[in-house]
């Protein structure tokens, strides 16, 4: 029993379960059918011949093409989300600072990457580095404008973080003689830290699913390697399945393991992480869902921290 | 200066950000017609039902955009042969609007559901324990409150899927955004600044409303609890 299911549905009785029976069987004879009938359109044009098929998942496929592919964009993914740590602390910890001017001009920084499409930044920075004559234009391109956007997000990650911590942590660094700088180096800052540990791996699939633009600017990566393969065979139906499979299970287990870090961490610390601060959305919506929540006042979120001053 | 005005002027780039608002919009309704299916699927007490949602959304949220337009197009379209209209570039964006529909299906259903979520069990439970029927309690209890909940994650994916427009450029939609930037960029590269500030700027303007719509209406049909 899912909790969003009882909150519309009853414990049921003997009637419902037959009409949910009957509903169940239904639906599955339903869409076995709308399988059947796809796959007979896919066989019609013969798509279905195994050859196709087997030339897609073979050794030559794995060494020459997914592996070299996969290996390229997990570079470009991990350089990206080290940097956008990186960027996210800096101009996070500049929404929080004491001067108002920093404050205005990091939030100014962060808003503009996060309302620019990521492809744009991408094509920006890939043939700004080709007129320089920057060896690996494409891979740098790449990297950049993951960097600039999910180091927005995780900016706004740290800041979320930061506010959704109880007033008493603050009150309590001041009162030993800390300043407000220290206050948030020593103590607020890493809490918020763990308590954002999920939603960053969670970011680490937007970031992993947005360097698959990098095929746009011809960055040699797992889509691109994967289309170059089919193009070749005549299969590039049968290599982008193997390449977005691939995807799906990396992004799968990672989105896991982000539940699974949120779950422990709730335990530990005995309170909710960071997803007190409407964070829990961030399975990952690429290009641009996760955080906007972030700046959204939370359901309950005064009744847990009260006297927290605006 | 003025030469940047003459090369603004040569291309046609409210154009290229009408095609964005275009491609959006009809995505937008796509999606949110898919998406809103999948969440009563996956909110229904029907397991094969909240099987079939969930592997959808698990499928399509953990795949990039990219793959999905690149299939469309070469894949769905070169392959099978699969056409959505007899003219070249109108069969390219329709093709482009089934990729964004399909892929922000998937969020738009998560943020139904996570409107779904934030309504407390003791909402329904009182309204059982006053004698509502269940279409009465879903009706005036439980989803105008859900639907409250899930203005604000609607707007972010709706947000998200207008700067996903840009990625239609798989998808050989040649007049959006991304793409006439790329050419712009390339037959003018001593203006790039100009020109990526243009469209940037361009972006701002059309995301920055839609956020702080859905961020007042979420807040002011916030249900105080």
């Amino acid at each position: 029993m899912t909790p969003q299911q009882t909150v519309l549905f009853d414990a049921s009785g003997p009637r419902a379960r037959r009409l949910t029976l009957i509903g169940s069987l239904v639906g599955a004879v339903v869409a076995l059918g709308v399988v059947f009938l796809l796959l007979r359109a896919v066989q019609a044009k013969g798509q279905l011949d195994p050859t196709l098929w087997l030339h897609a998942v073979d050794a030559n496929a794995w060494t020459n093409y997914y592996l070299i592919g996969l290996q390229r964009t997990l570079e470009a993914a991990g350089l990206s989300i080290v940097g956008a740590l990186a960027f996210g602390l800096v101009f996070g910890l500049g929404r929080l600072a004491q001067s108002r001017l920093v404050r205005w001009l990091a939030g100014a920084v962060v808003e503009f990457f996060r309302a620019v499409p990521v492809l744009l930044m991408m094509i920006f920075f890939w043939l700004l580095l080709a007129t320089a004559d920057v060896d690996n234009s494409s891979f740098w391109g790449v990297v950049l404008g993951l960097v600039l956007y999910n180091g927005s997000v995780v900016a706004e990650l740290v800041r979320s973080g930061v506010h959704g911590l109880p007033q008493g942590q603050r009150e309590g660094a001041l009162s030993v003689g800390l300043t407000r700088g220290q206050s948030l180096r020593s103590v607020e800052l890493p809490q918020a830290l763990v308590a954002m540990l999920p939603a960053l791996v969670s970011q680490l699939v937007v970031v992993l699913k947005d360097s698959a633009l990098g095929a746009i600017i011809s960055y040699p990566e797992l889509l691109q390697s994967a289309r170059r393969l089919g193009a070749g065979q005549g299969n590039m139906l049968q290599t982008l399945a193997v390449a977005a499979v691939m995807f799906i299970l990396i992004n799968w287990a990672l989105t896991r393991l982000a539940e699974y870090l949120s779950h422990s961490l709730r335990r530990t610390s005995g309170r909710v992480g960071i997803e007190g601060a409407g964070l829990e959305t961030g399975a990952g919506l690429g290009t641009g869902v996760t955080v906007a929540a972030a700046d959204l006042p939370v359901p309950g979120d005064e009744g847990r921290q009260p006297g927290r001053g605006r | 200066m003025e030469d940047y005005l003459t090369i603004v002027r040569e291309y046609d780039v409210l154009g290229a950000f009408w095609v964005n608002i275009q491609l959006a919009f009809w995505a937008a309704i796509l999606s949110l017609v898919l998406g809103s299916a999948l969440a009563l699927f996956r909110i229904s007490p029907v397991p094969t039902l909240r099987w079939l949602a969930t592997a959808y959304v698990t499928v399509f949220r953990n795949t990039p955009l990219t793959i999905i337009m690149v299939f469309i197009t070469l894949g769905v379209w070169g392959q099978l042969g699969v056409t959505l209209s007899t003219d070249f570039a109108t069969n390219f964006f329709r093709l482009a609007v089934v990729a964004l529909s399909v892929y922000h299906a998937a969020f738009v259903c998560e943020a139904i559901r996570s409107g779904v979520n934030t309504v407390p069990l003791g909402q329904a439970e009182a309204a059982r324990a006053i004698g509502l029927p269940f279409l009465a309690s879903a009706r005036l209890v439980i989803l105008p409150q859900a639907f409250r909940g899930s203005i604000a994650p609607l707007g972010n994916v709706m947000i998200a899927l207008i700067k996903n427009t840009t990625v239609a450029a798989a998808a050989s939609v040649a007049t959006e955004t991304s793409s006439v930037m790329k050419t712009m960029i390339e037959f003018h590269s001593s203006h790039i600044f100009a020109i990526f500030f243009t469209f940037a700027i361009g972006y701002v303007i059309l995301v920055t409303p839609v956020g702080l719509l859905t961020t007042a209406l979420s807040r002011r049909l916030a249900v105080r609890r």
